[in-house]
């Protein structure tokens, strides 16, 4: 069934699709109406899941962790400083394997205040052990929430769904909503293996001794090494029941690119529409589109890299003291694969600057005439 | 070694002893507060003396089910516990927050307070020692006033009056308040029968002896705790639904003095100060006495 709606109307139809049973959240611009819509659906009878309405986002999170344990389906929806008051429990939920998943809506950390976009809140969770994932439509939102719980609950690991404050969380778009029944069928209840069951009394997350730590760790580390696999495969599946598939990394235009871009979200977007352009008028332009930051996808970009392309790096985020943090990833992963790749670094778009088709035709221009810096960041927009 | 989490956690059951301090309130409590519960009960807790001393992994005295979270997250993961539940079909599994005074009072105030305002089917138990004892004694909300503590030491103790948590939760106007000492332990199961009972929010309040912190004989714990109610330094009593109030223990009038004497966490006090202390004792017990008698005509 097709139906218009906004980015975040399509987080909370796919929370309703996988029969979440308990959702916990705080409000918080650009996410707020992905907590209303769930309210009315949860009130209403719309959906059968329980609602805990609480005081912060640190709450929120810790509910889950709460709820988590007990075997149930968990979802929860924040933004930026939201984000960043629940740090400490990101951690504790990967720590504690809980499969919860949890929609981003980035926005910018203040200090200064902003309630604009850009990536910086979720890119500095990349240390607390959560999958990450980018999305640049409203249909892949949709796609990717139910997605995210079937990978969770295999990788016994929490998963974060990103996508960029009013760009796409307030756009609205046409969607293909699936049925309820093909949803149930491609993502089955739960089952929790270790839960709160007093028929069945254990003691979880207490304290451990040094001697055992680092193996609660290295299967952390180990879940990682085995996600791509998973992940591919789920929307390999996904693809089977609902005939719309995504990779980890989309190609686009790359077939004699003599210059890749490097993007996500929302700014993908306007790059693909950039690209597609400067294709038109002969120029050898070509996209990759990262759709995640944990695990990063470097074998998806390795597969489009040709000897020759100037490649770039797009980041709306900001490590102060490095730079972008998709471009510090991606040089540490070409590094680690053993390939030696110029890595162009342009930052951009932060609190909710527009990315435009000019500023990508700036970056083009720079790169093919080398005037790009190529160690350094390339400030996109920025007025000095 | 495969990334699954295999850690098949704690057989508890098959596991004896607690890794506490000689003469510990919190495990003498702990077990009391249990055995009335009894076995369809889950268990909440925060970094503090009970995660500690419930053991190291993979051992842990617990025969009931037991979660541990971070510090400030107890009432917000209970409530999430209860939520869980409920959603399985397990509503009659009673949910049990258990947390020191630092979690209580200090870290975890502000997550108590919301789901006493959303009156969560949760029984929230705070075992009171007076400071943080599990990082060494250093001073919280609770201590009260002319205490030593690492952070409040001789040459400046602690100037403000401790945090009327009783009171504050009895604002929210929540089915149960009660206090309880381990020195009446006949009060103190009576109280967690009733609570077990009551749906919604139930808050207790456990007075709870801390002999490596309050610088005090192991063997003196009882009868410090007993002497606290005795000299209504910790009176015991209940509220319902934030009015009705009923004092269970009458007050023998003990001086204050004879409760602090048997603690070295005091003895820094001048006199001036532990006058200061009776006279505050006694307004507050004349006040919870007018509520007393004055809830006795409400009925």
């Amino acid at each position: 069934m097709n139906r218009v709606m906004s980015g975040n109307e399509a987080v909370s139809q796919a929370v309703k699709l996988s029969r979440v049973q308990v959702i916990s959240a705080y409000p918080i611009t650009p996410q707020t109406s992905i907590s209303e819509k769930l309210s009315e659906i949860c009130g209403s009878g719309e959906m059968d899941a329980k609602f805990v309405k609480v005081e912060s986002e640190h709450s929120a999170m810790a509910t889950l962790i709460g709820a988590s344990s007990t075997g149930v389906r968990t979802f929860t929806a924040t933004s930026s400083q939201g984000l960043a008051l629940m740090q400490e429990l990101l951690f504790w939920v990967s720590g504690a394997r809980l499969p919860v998943v949890m929609v981003n809506v980035n926005r910018a950390m203040a200090a200064p205040w902003t309630i604009w976009c850009d990536q910086t809140d979720s890119v500095s969770q990349r240390d607390t052990g959560w999958l990450q994932f980018y999305c640049w439509s409203n249909q892949e939102i949709l796609d990717s929430v139910i997605c995210a719980f079937r990978i969770a609950e295999e990788l016994l690991i929490p998963c974060m769904v990103c996508h960029d404050g009013f760009f796409i969380s307030h756009t609205h778009e046409v969607l293909d909503i699936p049925e309820q029944n093909q949803v149930d069928a491609f993502l089955p209840p739960r089952k929790a293996e270790y839960k709160l069951d007093t028929a069945n009394p254990r003691t979880f997350s207490g304290g451990t001794m040094p001697s055992m730590f680092m193996e609660f760790r290295y299967k952390v580390q180990a879940a990682f090494e085995r996600a791509q696999g998973v992940i591919d495969q789920t929307y390999e599946q996904f693809e089977q029941a609902f005939g719309r598939g995504y990779h980890a990394v989309e190609a686009y235009y790359t077939d004699g690119a003599e210059i890749l871009l490097i993007a996500s979200g929302s700014a993908a977007s306007t790059v693909y529409h950039t690209v597609r352009q400067m294709r038109e008028s002969g120029r050898k332009v070509g996209l990759l589109r990262m759709r995640q930051l944990r695990p990063l996808p470097v074998e998806g970009v390795l597969k489009h890299l040709t000897d020759g392309a100037a490649l770039a790096v797009i980041d709306r985020n900001l490590s102060p003291g490095t730079g972008g943090v998709f471009t510090q990833e991606l040089r540490a992963a070409l590094h680690r694969n053993g390939v030696d790749y110029r890595v162009h670094e342009f930052v951009g778009g932060l609190g909710g600057r527009d990315i435009t088709a000019a500023d990508i035709e700036k970056i083009c221009d720079d790169l093919e005439n080398k005037t790009a810096d190529p160690a350094g960041i390339n400030w996109v927009g920025l007025n000095r | 070694m495969s990334d699954r989490p295999d850690y098949d956690f704690c057989a508890s059951h098959d596991f004896y002893g607690h890794s506490a301090c000689p003469g510990c309130g919190e495990k003498i409590l702990f077990r009391h507060v249990l055995d009335v519960l009894g076995p369809e009960t889950v268990i909440v807790a925060p970094a503090g003396c009970a995660a500690v001393t419930d053991g190291v992994f993979p051992h842990s005295l617990s025969p009931v089910p037991y979660l541990h979270v971070a510090f400030g997250a107890t009432a917000s993961a209970a409530a999430g516990v209860r939520a869980g539940l409920d959603m399985s079909g397990r509503e009659n599994v009673t949910v049990m927050a258990w947390a020191g005074d630092g979690a209580t009072f200090d870290i975890g105030m502000g997550a108590l307070s919301a789901i006493a305002e959303r009156n969560e089917n949760v029984l929230y138990v705070c075992y009171d020692n007076e400071a943080y004892m599990n990082t060494g004694m250093q001073r919280s909300s609770a201590t009260p006033p002319g205490c030593w503590t690492t952070t409040t030491p001789a040459s400046r103790l602690k100037s403000e009056p401790k945090k009327d948590i009783d009171a504050i939760m009895a604002a929210h106007r929540i089915p149960y308040v009660a206090t309880a000492s381990p020195a009446f332990l006949d009060d103190l199961k009576a109280k967690v029968e009733r609570a077990k009972a009551i749906r919604g929010l139930r808050f207790m309040h456990l007075f709870s002896p801390c002999p490596p912190g309050w610088k005090s004989d192991p063997a003196d714990s009882i009868a410090i705790a007993r002497l606290a109610v005795e000299s209504n330094v910790f009176p015991l009593y209940e509220v319902y639904e934030g009015e009705r109030l009923r004092l269970t223990c009458q007050s023998s009038s003990v001086p204050v003095a004879d409760y602090l004497k048997l603690q070295g966490r005091f003895k820094y006090m001048s006199e001036r100060e532990a006058e200061d202390m009776q006279r505050a004792v006694e307004r507050s017990y004349a006040a919870l006495k007018l509520r007393h008698e004055k809830s006795k005509v409400c009925l």
